[in-house]
């Protein structure tokens, strides 16, 4: 199974700016200082071997959007946030504009950082794709249909060239989309949000953002260990702190990496993933919560170990 | 399920267990809550013997800490051992919490009035 993230944070797209990619440039200079850099070959093995990944490059800040990659020629993604965009550049680069594909669309929830790349999601716009957007969630095809709409957006959405349907899915129920078994459960997030248990070829991935797990709620616990029974990858939102989401940000709908570790823990999991990065926080900060949840996996462990990494936009997982 | 509590002037001390997790979870919220009903000013958490909290057992404390805010008490913690002190950096809870080094520390801190029983005890 191959997954590619091609947006991971929440909430807001948060490009990296001058004084960021300044503070990059000064330090890794720094770090060169007296060092022979004098090709491109020697400049690249010293970003890879001597600079951490905040250092030499960027978790991104494109909003959600996760590719699965089939076995077959449809695509399928998880949720259209801004990072939707770029995925579908890159799949019309792969194919032309003159090849008509068939993208399959899970959409998690429609707070907006989750639906905000669909108006900018080229295929929609040329005649022969098709772009099969499936979910849970009550409102997806109010909400999706809205963006493209005057005053908000020039285009509207009964004018684009592409076919475009809309299949409602029941969580708890399996269904076989672009060669994938997919599952959906219900999350707890304002508005709804729903996960979806991903199964292709004998492997699993668990697609779960804007989500809040409440450490004493049993039944909740009980149902998310189930989910994520034996997966082979956890992508996880871990947007705050565990004493924000279960003190003062409580009840705002999103979780910490020390409950993507401890669900993981129980669930059997292989892999976290920290995902749905928050805003404010900038490549040296989501480096170090990544440093601090591999640190208490060590410390809390009782089994085998938990794989965990941070999401950045462009990460391609294969498992 | 119970846990050990003494009072020391204002202060109710409660000794959590080795292990903090969903198993006993409730119980500690439980006992937490009825020492700060309990207590004239603070609760002071003793540490000194748990190993792991998870983020129930932290949960636990949260709750308690509501309560004491409410009625114009306090929760501090005191003696983590190195392992359960770095669960709360990571967790951001030391930023919740007062921690202190030992129970007499956090009297002293919390609770002055019940210096002179605890040495004396």
């Amino acid at each position: 199974m191959k997954i590619i993230f091609w947006g991971t944070r929440g909430s807001l797209p948060a490009p990296l700016n001058g004084r960021a990619v300044r503070r990059k440039l000064v330090n890794a200079l720094v770090k060169a200082s007296g060092k022979d850099l004098g090709t491109p070959e020697k400049a690249e093995a010293f970003c890879d071997e001597e600079l951490g990944f905040a250092e030499r490059g960027t978790f991104g800040g494109n909003t959600s959007c996760v590719q699965v990659e089939t076995v077959g020629p449809d695509y399928l993604i998880c949720d259209l946030g801004s990072g939707a965009r770029e995925f579908s550049l890159s799949a019309l680069g792969r194919h032309g504009p003159g090849a008509p594909q068939t993208y399959h669309v899970l959409v998690s929830h429609v707070h907006w950082d989750h639906i905000m790349g669909f108006p900018f999601f080229v295929p929609a716009f040329i005649p022969g794709n098709r772009i099969v957007i499936y979910s849970c969630h009550p409102k997806f095809e109010q909400a999706i249909r809205a963006q493209n709409h005057e005053p908000c957006f020039p285009v509207e959405f009964t004018a684009l060239a592409a076919k475009i349907e809309f299949v409602t899915l029941m969580p708890g129920v399996a269904y076989d989309i672009a060669g994938t078994r997919v599952t959906g459960m219900a999350q707890l997030h304002g508005g709804e949000s729903f996960g979806y248990r991903i199964e292709q070829d004998g492997k699993t991935a668990i697609y779960t953002t804007d989500a809040e797990y409440k450490p004493d709620d049993k039944a909740q616990m009980s149902r998310t260990v189930a989910f994520f029974r034996d997966a082979d990858l956890v992508i996880f939102d871990s947007m705050y702190s565990l004493a924000e989401s279960i003190s003062v940000k409580e009840d705002w709908g999103h979780s910490s990496n020390i409950m993507g570790v401890e669900l993981c823990q129980m669930a059997g999991a292989k892999k976290l993933c920290l995902f749905h990065h928050e805003p404010v926080n900038d490549d040296d900060r989501i480096a170090s919560v990544l440093a601090e949840t591999l640190r208490f996996e060590e410390i809390t462990r009782t089994g085998a170990p938990l794989e965990i990494c941070a999401a950045y936009d462009g990460l391609a997982l294969e498992f | 399920m119970s846990f050990d509590e003494v009072r020391f002037g204002g202060a109710v001390v409660v000794k959590a267990d080795q292990r903090i997790d969903l198993s006993n979870a409730d119980a500690f919220r439980d006992a937490l809550t009825a020492a700060v009903a309990g207590a004239a000013s603070a609760v002071i958490v003793d540490m000194s013997s748990a190993d792991y909290i998870s983020s129930a057992g932290l949960r636990a404390l949260t709750i308690a800490n509501r309560a004491a805010k409410a009625a114009g008490k306090v929760v501090v913690v005191a003696a983590l051992t190195p392992l359960v002190a770095e669960i709360f950096t990571i967790s951001r809870f030391n930023l919740v919490f007062s921690t202190f080094a030992t129970v007499r520390e956090a009297l002293e801190g919390a609770s002055p009035d019940g210096l002179g029983q605890f040495d004396a005890a």
